[in-house]
């Protein structure tokens, strides 16, 4: 048997955390992802088994819910990307699979994306210096993909003003950790 | 230059690729018995219209889904944006 050590998009053996000022800049790996992506004549079956799953409909466009353990981000017409805790949900992609059958191609995307989660008061100056979507407006439970310093991001606001769980493809780490950090430090 | 996005609203151009005049939508039967005249059409001719201009824009930095915008090529004024996969639906081009 390999005997393996799991490390962080960021290649440290524990998420980091950084505190700047007020603001929290934490990588966050306790997540599993996967994407869902309705099929093309399964729109019916498709609301019926997700409703089924997840005791409610999937949210409209720019918008993010939790229910339940999930949490269920639009990501583009007729698709999602859906969040669990990764103790109980590692196999994330095989349970919705199961759970919305041929209505859906599901694709797991755990270990595809880095997560940061930055907190704090000035969380909106942060994001408006690196990021054109309108985050002083973004309410809780607004989700949108845009561009963050040039790099394609999903922008999701778990509190207004407060705090932003910010995702981009997992090989941005660095470069997304660089542009945050510097981002905050300049803020002061 | 903003662009306001059927589904999202107002969206910074920065997020969005130009691909070009929105007749590339119609791609010609390639089994049609003029296909070969088709396609030169489709591949060539373009008209070039200093006014309003219909053309496809692919919002990459964002939901990933294709719009046809219309344009004033004088202006900048954006007059209409719909989702690309609307258009091609209200032609019967896609179920």
């Amino acid at each position: 048997m390999h005997s393996l050590a799991a490390l962080t998009p960021l290649g440290g053996p524990l998420p980091k955390t950084e505190k700047i000022g007020t603001l929290t800049i934490s990588e966050i790996t306790n997540c599993a992802l996967a994407s869902v992506t309705l099929r093309r004549g399964k729109d019916q079956a498709f609301a019926v088994a997700a409703e089924t799953l997840f005791a409610t409909a999937l949210p409209a466009p720019g918008v993010w819910q939790q229910a339940g353990v999930y949490g269920l981000i639009w990501m583009g017409p007729d698709q999602w990307f859906i969040e669990a805790p990764f103790a109980s949900h590692e196999d994330i992609a095989q349970i919705l699979k199961a759970g919305l059958g041929d209505s859906a191609s599901v694709t797991e995307q755990t270990d595809g994306w880095v997560r940061f989660d930055v907190q704090g008061a000035r969380v909106v100056d942060l994001l408006e210096r690196l990021c054109p979507a309108p985050s002083r407006r973004m309410q809780t439970g607004a989700a949108t993909r845009t561009l963050l310093e040039h790099m394609g991001c999903l922008v999701i606001c778990r509190e207004t003003a407060q705090h932003f769980s910010l995702l981009a493809p997992r090989s941005y780490a660095k470069s997304l950790a660089h542009a945050l950090t510097a981002a905050a430090r300049s803020i002061g | 230059m903003i662009i306001n996005h059927p589904l999202l609203g107002p969206r910074d151009s920065q997020e969005f690729t130009y691909l070009g005049d929105a007749s590339l939508i119609e791609r010609p039967d390639w089994q049609a018995a003029d296909a070969v005249d088709q396609f030169y059409d489709y591949l060539y001719l373009r008209d070039n219209p200093a006014g309003l201009h219909r053309e496809l824009w692919y919002h990459e930095q964002g939901d990933r889904s294709w719009l046809v915008v219309t344009r004033n090529t004088l202006t900048h004024d954006i007059t209409s944006v719909e989702l690309a996969r609307d258009v091609a639906k209200a032609k019967g081009r896609s179920t």
